[in-house]
This record gives C-alpha cells, sequence and structure tokens, in this order.
C-alpha cells in the first residue's frame, strides 16, 4: 500500500501538471487519439451497420467479419503497424481504427433490428421512404445502441491508446511504459490510475449520453 | 517464414503458456458467474448493482489492471497467476450479465410446469432451467473466449510468456514474421476455441440446432418481410 | 373503384398465398376479407397501395394499374390501420397522427391542427394530444391508429385486422364508432378478419376466403347466411349453430325470436326495416 501512497504522490507531485510531458498534455493526447480513432472508424463502420441492420443483408457477413475482427490481438495489430510504418501518427491510428470498426458496426446493426418489425411496416404503409424509415424511426429508436457501440469502442481505443505509447506515441500510456523500464512501480500505477480514470470517465460520460438519447415514450428492451 | 522454422521451440512453448493462462482463467469465469448470475437473479438490486460493476470493470483497460492487481495479490508483476485472475475479472465482467440474462429469459412458464410435474428445485436447475438457458449461455462464453485469448498477450509488455511475447520481441528486433506469427496464432486459438464452444454446445443442445436466441420479433407471416 | 384482375402471389420459396383472385369494389363500399391465417387476406389487401407486390395479374385502383404508381405516393393516399396500431413509440399522439400530411408538406401547425380535429372525430380527448403511444390502452391506441389513417383524408381505407388486439367490450364500442364514422365519411374500406361476426357487422359484402386466396363466397351478410356456398361457408359462417338458427314464438301476443337451442334472442317488431 506504501507503492500506492507512493503514486498518489508522483501524481500530486506540480512539476507533472505543466511542461510538454505533463500530465495535461498527455491526457489531451491520449484524448485527440481516441477521437480520431473512433471518429474515423465511426464513418465508416456507422454508415454500413445502419444499412446492413435496414436492410437485413449482408448480416452474417457482417457479424462473421467483426467476430474474426474481435479475435485480433490489439499489441499484435499495434507492433505490427509500428514496424510497417514507423514513428508517426498513421501505425497506431490504422490500429484504432480498425478494432473500434466492430462495436460500432455491432451498434449501427442492433439499433435497426432492435426497433419492432411491426413499427417499421406500419411506417412503410404509411408511405415514408426507405431513408425516412431510417433517419425518422431507425435511428431515434436504435440511437441509445448505436451510442453504446461507440462507447463500447471508445473505451477499447483508450485502452488501445495506452498500448501504442510502447511503440513510442504519445498518451497517458508514456508514463506506465516510462515506470517499467525504469522499475519504478509507483510511476506504473500512477499511469494506471490515469487510464483507467480516463477510461470510466468516458464509459460514464457516454452512458449519460445513452440515457438521454433514448426516446421519449419508448420503453426500452 | 524462414523466422518460424527457426524457432518452433519458442513458438510452442509460448502457445503453450498462452493456453495455460488463457483457459483457466476462461472456465473460472464461466463456472463462477453461474452461481453469481442465479444469485443475484433472485435478488433485484444485487443484479443490477453486479451487472453496473461489470459494465465498468469491462471498460478498464488490462494493462493497469495487471499493474494494480500485484498490490492486493502480493504477486509479482510478472506473475501468470496475476494475468489469470485479471483475466478471470474480465471473463466475469462479460460472463455474470450474460448469464443472468440467459437465466432470466428461460420463461417462468416452463419453470413452474417442471415444478408442477414433480422437479426438485436442484434438479430443475440442472436438467430444465440450465438446458433452456443454453444457448444464450454458450454465446455468452463465446465472446469471453475470443476476448480472453486476445487479452493474454498483453501480458508481454510485462515480460509474461504468451504470444505476446512475440510481438515485444518481433517489434524490438525487427522481425515482422515474428509479429505475424503471433497474430495468426493468437487468431487462430480464439477461433478454434470459439468453435469448440460452438461445437460442444451443439453435442449437449441438440435441439437448439445452434441457433442463437433471436430477439427480433417475427416478421408478420404475410406481405414483402416473408418474403425475404 | 378497386379492382384485383386474376391477381396471385407466389413467393420465392414456392409458397403460393394467392391465386387467380378476381374481386370488384365499388367506391364508398366496405368489404371486408374473412378467412383463418394462410387464407391470403392480409396479402391481398396489402397489394392495394404495394406492400406485397403481386406476381400475376394487377391491382387498379380507378382504372390505374398500381403498379404504374410509385409506391410511397401511394401509401401516402391510401390509409391503412394495422393490427396493434403500429404507432411510432417516439412520437407523441398528435405526432402520429399527422405522420402522412407532414410526409407530404403540409407545415406543422396545420397538420397538428387536422391532427386535433380528427382526435375529435375518433372519440380520443385532448388531453390525449401529447401523450406517447405507451401511455395509452390498446382500444385509445387503436383510434389514434384510425384517427392518423384519415388524417390525408384518403378515399380508401385499408384496415388489417384493426380491432384484433383489443378486449372484446372494446372491440364492440371501436366497431360501433367505425361503422358510425363509415356513414358520415362514406371511404372505400377493405378490412381483414378472421372474425365472421366482424365481418357480417362492418361488410357491405362480406368475401369468404378459403386457404390460398380462393374465393368460397362473396355476397352481403344475408345472402350468405341465407344460402351458404358449401360446407365450407356454411361451417365458417356457423350457419348451423344454434344461436345462428332462429325461429319464432308466440308469448303473450307477440312473437319472440328463440333460437334453436331454446334461447330467447329478442322480439320481433312489426313493420320494422333492416
Amino acid at each position: 500500500m506504501i507503492q500506492l501512497l507512493e503514486a498518489f504522490a508522483w501524481l500530486a507531485d506540480p512539476t507533472r501538471w505543466s511542461g510538454p510531458d505533463s500530465i495535461p498534455v498527455r491526457l489531451l493526447e491520449h484524448l485527440w487519439y481516441t477521437l480520431l480513432g473512433v471518429g474515423i472508424a465511426a464513418l465508416i463502420a456507422v454508415p454500413v451497420g445502419l444499412v446492413v441492420g435496414h436492410t437485413h443483408r449482408g448480416r452474417g457477413l457482417t457479424v462473421a467479419l467483426s467476430g474474426a475482427a474481435r479475435a485480433l490481438p490489439t499489441l499484435g495489430l499495434v507492433t505490427l503497424f509500428g514496424l510497417w510504418f514507423g514513428i508517426g501518427l498513421t501505425a497506431p491510428v490504422l490500429a484504432f481504427v480498425i478494432l473500434a470498426i466492430p462495436s460500432l458496426l455491432a451498434g449501427a446493426y442492433s439499433a435497426c433490428e432492435a426497433v419492432d418489425a411491426r413499427t417499421v411496416d406500419a411506417a412503410r404503409a404509411q408511405g415514408m421512404t426507405e431513408w425516412q424509415i431510417l433517419t425518422r424511426v431507425e435511428i431515434p429508436l436504435g440511437l441509445p445502441l448505436l451510442i453504446s457501440g461507440i462507447r463500447l469502442a471508445s473505451v477499447q481505443v483508450v485502452a488501445t491508446v495506452m498500448l501504442a505509447s510502447y511503440i513510442g506515441n504519445g498518451g497517458l500510456g508514456r508514463y506506465i511504459f516510462l515506470g517499467l523500464n525504469l522499475s519504478d512501480y509507483p510511476q506504473m500505477l500512477a499511469g494506471s490510475i490515469l487510464v483507467v480514470a480516463l477510461a470510466l470517465v468516458i464509459d460514464l460520460a457516454l452512458r449519460l449520453v445513452e440515457r438521454v438519447a433514448a426516446p421519449r415514450g419508448a420503453a426500452r428492451g | 517464414m524462414s523466422w518460424v522454422s527457426a524457432n518452433l521451440d519458442t513458438i510452442a512453448e509460448q502457445l503453450l503458456a498462452h493456453i495455460a493462462q488463457a483457459l483457466p482463467a476462461i472456465v473460472l469465469a464461466f463456472v463462477l458467474a453461474l452461481p453469481i448470475a442465479k444469485l443475484a437473479n433472485a435478488r433485484g438490486w444485487l443484479r443490477g448493482g453486479l451487472t453496473g460493476t461489470a459494465g465498468l470493470l469491462y471498460a478498464i483497460p488490462s494493462l493497469p489492471l495487471f499493474i494494480v492487481l500485484p498490490l492486493m495479490l502480493g504477486t509479482s508483476i510478472r506473475s501468470p497467476v496475476n494475468i489469470v485472475v485479471a483475466l478471470t475479472i474480465y471473463g466475469l465482467a462479460l460472463m455474470v450479465p450474460s448469464a443472468s440474462e440467459a437465466l432470466r429469459a428461460v420463461s417462468r412458464e416452463t419453470l413452474q410446469a417442471a415444478t408442477a410435474q414433480g422437479y426438485a428445485p436442484w434438479a430443475r436447475f440442472w436438467r430444465v432451467e440450465l438446458p433452456l438457458a443454453g444457448p444464450a449461455l454458450v454465446a455468452g462464453l463465446r465472446v469471453v473466449v475470443v476476448s480472453t485469448v486476445s487479452l493474454v498477450t498483453v501480458g508481454g509488455v510485462l515480460g509474461v510468456p504468451s504470444l505476446g511475447m512475440l510481438f515485444i520481441d518481433g517489434f524490438q528486433r525487427n522481425i515482422t514474421a515474428e509479429i505475424l506469427t503471433g497474430i495468426v496464432l493468437t487468431a487462430a486459438l480464439a477461433l478454434l476455441l470459439d468453435a469448440l464452444v460452438v461445437l460442444g454446445g451443439r453435442l449437449a443442445l441438440p435441439w437448439a440446432s445452434g441457433r442463437a436466441p433471436r430477439r427480433r420479433t417475427a416478421p408478420r407471416d404475410t406481405g414483402q418481410e416473408a418474403a425475404r | 373503384m378497386i379492382a384485383f384482375e386474376s391477381v396471385g402471389k407466389t413467393y420465392p420459396d414456392g409458397t403460393v398465398a394467392v391465386a387467380d383472385f378476381d374481386l370488384e369494389i365499388a367506391s364508398h363500399e366496405s368489404v371486408v376479407l374473412v378467412g383463418t391465417s394462410g387464407s391470403g387476406k392480409t396479402t391481398l389487401m396489402r397489394m392495394v397501395n404495394r406492400m406485397v407486390d403481386p406476381t400475376q395479374g394487377r391491382v387498379t385502383i380507378d382504372g390505374e394499374d398500381v403498379a404504374a404508381t410509385d409506391p410511397v405516393a401511394l401509401r401516402r393516399s391510401v390509409g391503412y390501420v394495422m393490427q396493434a396500431s403500429g404507432l411510432l413509440p417516439h412520437r407523441t399522439v398528435l405526432d402520429n397522427i399527422a405522420t402522412v400530411p407532414v410526409l407530404r408538406g403540409t407545415g406543422k401547425a396545420q397538420a397538428h391542427e387536422r391532427a386535433a380535429e380528427l382526435m375529435e372525430v375518433v372519440g380520443l380527448e385532448e388531453s390525449m394530444a401529447s401523450r406517447y403511444p405507451s401511455q395509452l390502452s390498446g382500444g385509445q391506441q387503436q383510434r389514434v391508429g384510425v384517427a392518423r389513417a384519415l388524417a390525408a383524408d384518403p378515399n380508401i381505407l385499408l384496415m388489417d385486422e384493426p380491432f384484433g388486439a383489443v378486449d372484446p367490450i372494446v372491440r364492440a364500442e371501436l366497431q360501433t364508432e367505425l361503422l358510425r364514422l363509415q356513414r358520415e365519411l362514406r371511404k372505400t374500406i377493405v378490412f381483414v378478419t378472421h372474425d365472421i361476426d366482424e365481418a357480417f357487422l362492418v361488410g357491405d359484402r362480406v368475401v369468404i376466403l378459403k386457404p390460398g386466396g380462393h374465393i368460397a363466397q362473396i355476397g352481403t351478410p344475408e345472402q350468405i347466411l341465407a344460402e351458404p356456398a358449401d360446407d365450407f361457408v356454411r361451417s365458417f359462417v356457423g350457419a348451423d349453430r344454434a344461436e345462428r338458427r332462429l325461429h319464432l314464438q308466440q308469448v303473450a301476443g307477440r312473437e319472440v325470436v328463440v333460437d334453436a337451442s331454446g334461447r330467447a334472442a329478442g322480439v320481433l317488431e312489426q313493420g320494422g326495416t333492416p
């Protein structure tokens, strides 16, 4: 427990809170990478997932691909791309995007699928175009599931950003790997505490958004 | 691929170490999740609490958990036991909510009918409730299997033997083949164990014929939906 | 006028839902398609607004083949009421009723005004306007469903077992309301049900379907009861049921109608018009 106290002492040290290697800088880096990874992945996966969910076509293929992508080890992708593309944004961002896609895809198609087939049928019978069914019925009703996909993807990318520090990228993982090299356990602990805090804050924030996004009137489940 | 043929021993060693950490974690998570889920379902507040905790636990990245756990376990940071415990926690975070949901989805009427026919509580759980929850439990277990096998590799950055070591070593020595070998073997192991779970599920639950439980309400018996 | 001309529907897996079906429905007439499940009644009705396209033959509205129309525009011009209402759960009652006018580009304020009028027409209290469907009873949901179908003032109303999911008392109430509405609005109604009593109550003409969309008999309720075409119809309408077989008995100088099991059904009024 002494080590835990030392970790907190490390965190409380005012010199850690300013300068180029300070906690705020690393935190912002971490957030920026996460946003970039999830954002690019969402641009690809959300439209595809919505189309799959709306048309019921290609669902088997999507599920199989997502399943296979989930089996890919994060660290393996990060190190492989690190070797191939060298230092820079390409390697880590490519890994973030690949790893974020399955959760986003699943969130998007389950958002459409969770909507009662009779509601969709009724909307079509009233004369909604397929686009109107998607944007006015399926997306509003499935929004919590869509956001839950974004949440799972974000949490996973936060963890991957941390691992990407291993191949020389910024972010909070820096402290962990620096501590590991120096056998400085309190610093590793401090870095871990920061990453966990960030992951939990993002998770909780998006859970809150999920709640707010739940359509009024529609009982969930 | 000359690296592979020259290093078969290392590969086999790391693969075995990998399995030795993944399997106990998967089995422990599955076995522990059932009684926890059963208990949770009997108490509404406990179920809500456990599901919430599980969700948050799953949000915690694995490496920090590997680093923090030794504080509580008293193990070394490079101990495989540490990894197994951490992965069991993740497995539980995934499995408890899905087991709870699986058991809850078993129809009350069926259970009451079983009781009415004279099943004792214990027999009813083993012969009626568990088999009926089976397909959903298998679906939950599959997620645990794939996630666990992949997460074991993270221990590599701490120096714990596993296929993850191939990533670390390959990166430091600039050997692409080594990293690729690690990725392929990890994914193959995950998919193999996943296939075994599916197969086991089919053998144990032949009536479910491998179909995952469908949530979507069936489309109407007439009209375009039925034509698809 | 709606006309079905040698219409058939065969699904890609070879299932024949409907074969060689002919029917003409006059304007302002209400026709009930009645049959058991698998009789193709819903499939036939959904051909009118192209929710289902026939694989053989054609369906015309006022002489125009529906296959040549844009399905979306067609559906907006045909009212559709379905079982369990099919309301949008995330929209208020008022928004649900205003769905089609808004889709057609009517301003929201105007559409809401019209929706409020329709709530009155179908007997919904004003206070319900801002409620969500999940906050309504089954009967109220069906009223909203009817109001929604009427919102664009369509000539044709398709009703797919609209009262199938509500309890018998509410169903009787809704049926009476529908008859009142139809006297005022005089729409062309295609109504689908599996309940022969409902069919006789609602339909000017009733089409009794056998499995596969074959017509067993078409006629007014009186014709069908008086002359069932075959044993299938006889058993379907329950022509042999005690409560369908009425005879007169003289009691205290008046003619009392009694059914086959001896239960009194009512008193015969002299000079009464049907």
